[in-house]
């Protein structure tokens, strides 16, 4: 009988360690001046230094040793004072030089940790993942195989090779063995890889996008009997590419390796590849006839020998941190966790903090946001915050709340902004959306209703306060969705002599 | 009147006043060279068009009143390692056989922006690795001196150029003596400048710890003119240093050592070392001490491994940096027949493509950095570099410049020690401990040794970035020499037939 998931770890421990490859957004390469641009026609954006031409030498990013400064930093790292790239040796059509530029064993952000937090079943718990490393990288370029079934470079008619994303700079988080977690080594897993995205969003050094790859994760699990106080043989799942996938790919493996110590196999080290479609890995290329990479300190750099007073200036930029952040605005605007949630992923904290800062009170600020506003985005498929500025929605918002616009107004306003008219006050003028509010010119349109509806009239005469919504309706018709309802309610009422009588109920 | 035994200096003062101009002394260049070369055979490439077209330009600049740097208009020989923009670059290898480089490196840009006329590109070594000039894959540069025997190497054709007045000055490159031995055998000049001092960006990679371009010519003054025009920090580098380029064309001008200490390296005078060139050696001490210089022995006793330390760093590097020779990008391409993958390409393409040596120190290289054998080979060589520069710092405690033979022989013949790599290898032993110490060394004439009337090379080496300290030794050395001998040494090395 196969185990299960529940079954498997109520044997088995296990044991997580979690490399996070991560794309930094610099404007260019990490040794070289060419775009970083996603989506160029192949090969346009390279150089004789990405291209490893004869004689190219590289020369350090400094902007990519400040971002991965920054992710050391907030991952509580030190900051070593030398660190040096080596050659990592190895042939391969899609690299330049035959070697790829990699920190190895003098990085620059050691010794780090990050505290994530998880629901168990016992409440909410902390759990500490330490951090090894961070270093720097250079990415590959990409081989397109064309030919043949599988999209690989077996059994492929011909190779095609763009060197644009060759010289990309990345950062490899690498963290310590992660151990303790139980049956929570998913969750710990996710939360980890989670927490580390808002981070590096929150840093502005990288796009962090699973999806597009911007952000990779490779996951090692090994399993131990409890107990028993040893570490079993690891494997390393690679092309684990959402949230939700590491925690899938940890499920997976803790099923497929218990129940291959159950049947009494021994675990085989080597790296494999989630299978998005069924949350299992295949095997991929074995790793116990590691191949030998021959690294050896990269002669053409200097080493990477960062100002102590630089350190310190750029930890007094760090931002807060992402859940600290999260828990405060929580607490300050008493949002309920659905709407936070939604709001986090939707990626709205900022503007709405800042249409706040700009005097809108947090409700209607959450609401636009989340509702029309990402309403809108969604049909136009774009990023909400691309489409408005929290300046002008909290101009919005002021006017409903000085009584100038109703909300009907107001999403017109919106509208209009988003189309492109101008500002709030420049729709409101060209569109004529001012709220009608001369008396006068209410009491016209409500003796109007009242003579096209007259028995109405009488039923409220008579004490039927809730037959008024017809006639306010069709007043609001009449002036073109310019009027204040309550103000038009309160004019009817009182023209009808039940306004006090509304009002005392 | 000059002519093309003129220094490059003499030509520049003629350019100046007139009496020639750049194309007359380009064209006169192109014809010694139609003339000699055949038997020399110290370029693989001419690019009379492009040189003729700079020569023109820098005439009608000077025409026109520019101010012109001082060798505008001078014509000069590049080694083919360096790479230059649409002209061939081969670096002595058939694997580059036709590669026409994007890009200029910055010393050829520097040498443009001079207005110095660039005639070709000079044969090599494959790769810059050997010290005969044997290894090109396009055959040998014969020594002026006597067209049977070697020119040195790995830049023999730079230094044979200069030695048969083909160019007044040319660039070489040296990883462990590739400009000072060439220049020892031929009697010519020749610097390796401090590492860092002139960049290495386009220059094709042999070994990246090791590798300096630097100037060869007839003259002290003319190097030191050379050096000026090439030395300074680049960004593009690195490793290349950020600070003035020490004076050394003042330097070489102040023919004063008075008061000045010279060490001279007692491991590097001994066995080994052919008779007649220590003679030579000692004559060079002597001129020094009458000019008012006070000799000092000093002791260097890593210098013993300096040679077995850089048999494991520069195989290790090259052995990493020619991995980019896989025929993918550039290059040649062997055995593509549509049915083989990448990876068999690669393998028939650097099979066909590099020479023997270049595969021999690739295969040193590929172990000596294999995971078990890294410490012991790779990490122990580190560790003898950092105890050489001890050994220097301890030696330019005592004096101002050290010295010694340049080469322990004079210009061996051609098929004499191809077989026998170790052999070949020792004749870069007083030269190495210079480049794996990061400093300066220069080479120049001290006569010729009495068993075989061939020229020997006098080696002064100074900190890091005092070159000018080595200039100025050296111009001292140089007049003196000159004063002794009434004429300068190549008017003695025989005339090559005129066809």
């Amino acid at each position: 009988m196969a185990l299960n998931y529940d079954e498997a770890v109520a044997k088995y421990e296990p044991t997580l360690g979690l490399e996070v490859h991560v794309e930094l957004n610099t404007k260019s390469k990490m040794f070289c001046s060419c775009s970083t641009e996603f989506g160029g026609e192949p090969n346009t954006q390279t150089c004789p230094v990405c291209l490893g031409l004869p004689g190219a030498l590289p020369v350090v990013n400094g902007k990519a040793i400040e971002s991965t400064i920054l992710i050391g930093l907030a991952l509580n790292c030190s900051i070593a004072p030398f660190s040096r790239f080596a050659r990592k040796n190895y042939f391969y059509p899609d690299m330049p030089k035959n070697f790829q530029t990699s920190q190895y064993d003098e990085p620059i952000c050691v010794n780090g940790y990050l505290d994530v937090e998880i629901e168990t079943d016992e409440g909410p718990k902390q759990f500490r993942v330490e951090i090894e490393r961070v270093h720097m990288e250079e990415d590959t370029g990409k081989s397109l195989h064309v030919g043949g079934a599988t999209g690989r470079i077996h059994g492929a008619e011909y190779s095609l090779l763009d060197y644009n994303r060759a010289g990309i700079p990345l950062v490899e988080i690498v963290t310590k063995i992660v151990g303790g977690t139980g049956k929570y080594a998913p969750q710990v897993a996710r939360a980890y890889v989670t927490e580390l995205r808002d981070i590096l969003r929150s840093l502005g050094v990288s796009d962090v996008k699973m999806e597009q790859g911007s952000m990779r994760c490779d996951v090692n699990l090994s399993l131990s009997p409890i107990g028993s106080g040893t570490l079993g043989t690891r494997s390393e799942t690679k092309n684990v590419n959402s949230l939700r996938s590491v925690e899938r790919a940890v499920i997976g493996e803790v099923i497929r390796q218990s129940n291959r110590l159950e049947a009494g196999e021994r675990i085989v080290q080597e790296t494999r590849h989630f299978l998005e479609e069924s949350g299992q890995t295949r095997p991929g290329r074995s790793k116990e006839q590691a191949e030998d990479y021959r690294y050896f300190p990269e002669p053409d750099l200097v080493p990477v020998v960062p100002d102590s007073a630089w350190i310190e200036e750029l930890r007094a930029t760090l931002p807060e941190r992402p859940s600290a952040r999260r828990a405060r605005l929580k607490a300050e605007w008493s949002v309920p966790d659905k709407e936070m949630t939604s709001l986090v992923n939707a990626g709205l904290l900022d503007v709405v903090e800042e249409t706040i800062a700009l005097g809108a009170d947090s409700t209607r600020a959450r609401s636009w946001w989340l509702g029309e506003i990402s309403r809108l985005a969604n049909e136009k498929e774009v990023d909400p915050t691309t489409l408005i500025t929290p300046q002008q929605v909290a101009e919005v918002i002021a006017l409903i709340k000085s009584g100038e616009l109703t909300d009907k107004l107001a999403r017109q306003v919106v509208e209009g902004v988003i189309a492109g008219e101008g500002t709030p006050s420049e729709v409101i003028a060209q569109r004529g959306l001012k709220v009608v509010s001369d008396d006068g010119a209410l009491m016209v349109a409500i003796e109007a209703a009242i003579a096209a509806q007259p028995e109405t009239a009488e039923r409220i005469r008579g004490g039927n306060i809730p037959a008024a919504g017809a006639l306010i309706g069709a007043v609001m018709k009449a002036t073109g969705g310019q009027a204040d309802a309550a103000k038009v309610r309160e004019l009817l009422l009182k023209h009808l002599g039940q306004f006090e009588k509304a009002t005392g109920e | 009147m000059t002519s093309i035994k003129s220094s490059a200096a003499d030509m520049a003062a003629a350019l100046a006043a007139g009496t020639t101009t750049s194309v007359e002394l380009t064209q006169l260049h192109y014809d010694r060279i139609a003339q000699v070369d055949e038997e020399v055979h110290a370029f693989l490439y001419l690019d009379k068009e492009g040189a003729l077209e700079q020569a023109a330009a820098v005439d009608a600049k000077r025409q026109s009143g520019e101010e012109l740097g001082p060798l505008a208009g001078i014509p000069l020989a590049l080694k083919d390692v360096l790479a230059q923009k649409g002209v061939p670059t081969t670096c002595g290898s058939k694997m580059l056989e036709g590669w026409r480089p994007p890009y200029d490196a910055t010393v050829v840009t520097r040498l443009k922006e001079a207005g110095v006329v660039i005639l070709g590109k000079t044969n090599m070594d494959e790769f810059a690795m050997g010290s005969s000039t044997e290894n090109s894959a396009y055959g040998p540069t014969h020594n002026p001196w006597d067209l049977t025997r070697i020119p040195g190497g790995s830049g023999g054709g730079s230094a044979a150029a200069l030695a048969a007045f083909e160019a007044p000055l040319a660039i070489g490159t040296d990883t462990g003596g590739s400009i000072r031995q060439p220049a020892a055998v031929t009697g010519t000049v020749g610097v390796k400048p401090t590492y860092g001092g002139v960049s290495r960006y386009g220059l094709i990679a042999f070994s990246s710890s090791l590798d300096q371009a630097g100037p060869c010519a007839r003259t002290v003054l003319d190097a030191a003119l050379l050096h000026e025009v090439i030395a300074g920090h680049d960004e593009r580098d690195s490793t290349s240093i950020n600070a003035p380029v020490p004076q050394v064309v003042k330097a070489a001008k102040k023919l004063d050592v008075k008061g000045m200490k010279i060490g001279v390296v007692r491991e590097l005078q001994g066995e080994g070392f052919q008779a007649g060139v220590l003679e030579r050696f000692h004559d060079g001490l002597d001129a020094l001490v009458s000019a008012g210089a006070e000799l000092v022995e000093v002791s260097c006793p890593t210098f013993d491994y300096a040679l077995a330390a850089y048999y494991l760093i520069a195989p290790s590097e090259c052995s990493s940096n020619l991995a980019r020779f896989d025929s993918m990008r550039y290059g040649i391409r062997v055995g593509d027949n549509g049915e083989r993958s990448a990876e068999e390409v690669m393998k028939l393409t650097r099979h066909e493509g590099f020479g023997p040596e270049v595969k021999r120190r690739i295969i040193l290289g590929t172990y000596a950095l294999s995971s078990g054998y890294y410490d012991a080979y790779y990490g122990s060589a580190q560790k003898v570099r950092t105890l050489l520069m001890r050994d220097f710092a301890a030696a330019f405690a005592q004096a101002d410049v050290l010295v010694s033979p340049t080469a322990p022989t004079t210009a061996f013949k051609i098929g004499e020690q191809v077989d026998d790599p170790l052999a070949m290898y020792l004749n870069d032993i007083a030269t190495i401990p210079v480049n794996m110490a990061g400093i300066g060394g220069m080479s120049l004439p001290c006569g010729l040794a009495s068993e075989d009337g061939l020229p020997v090379g006098f080696q002064i080496m100074s900190p890091a970035m005092r070159d000018d300290l080595m200039y100025q030794v050296g111009g001292t050395l140089e007049a003196a020499l000159l004063a002794k001998w009434g004429a300068p040494i190549l008017d003695k090395a025989p005339v090559l037939a005129a066809r």
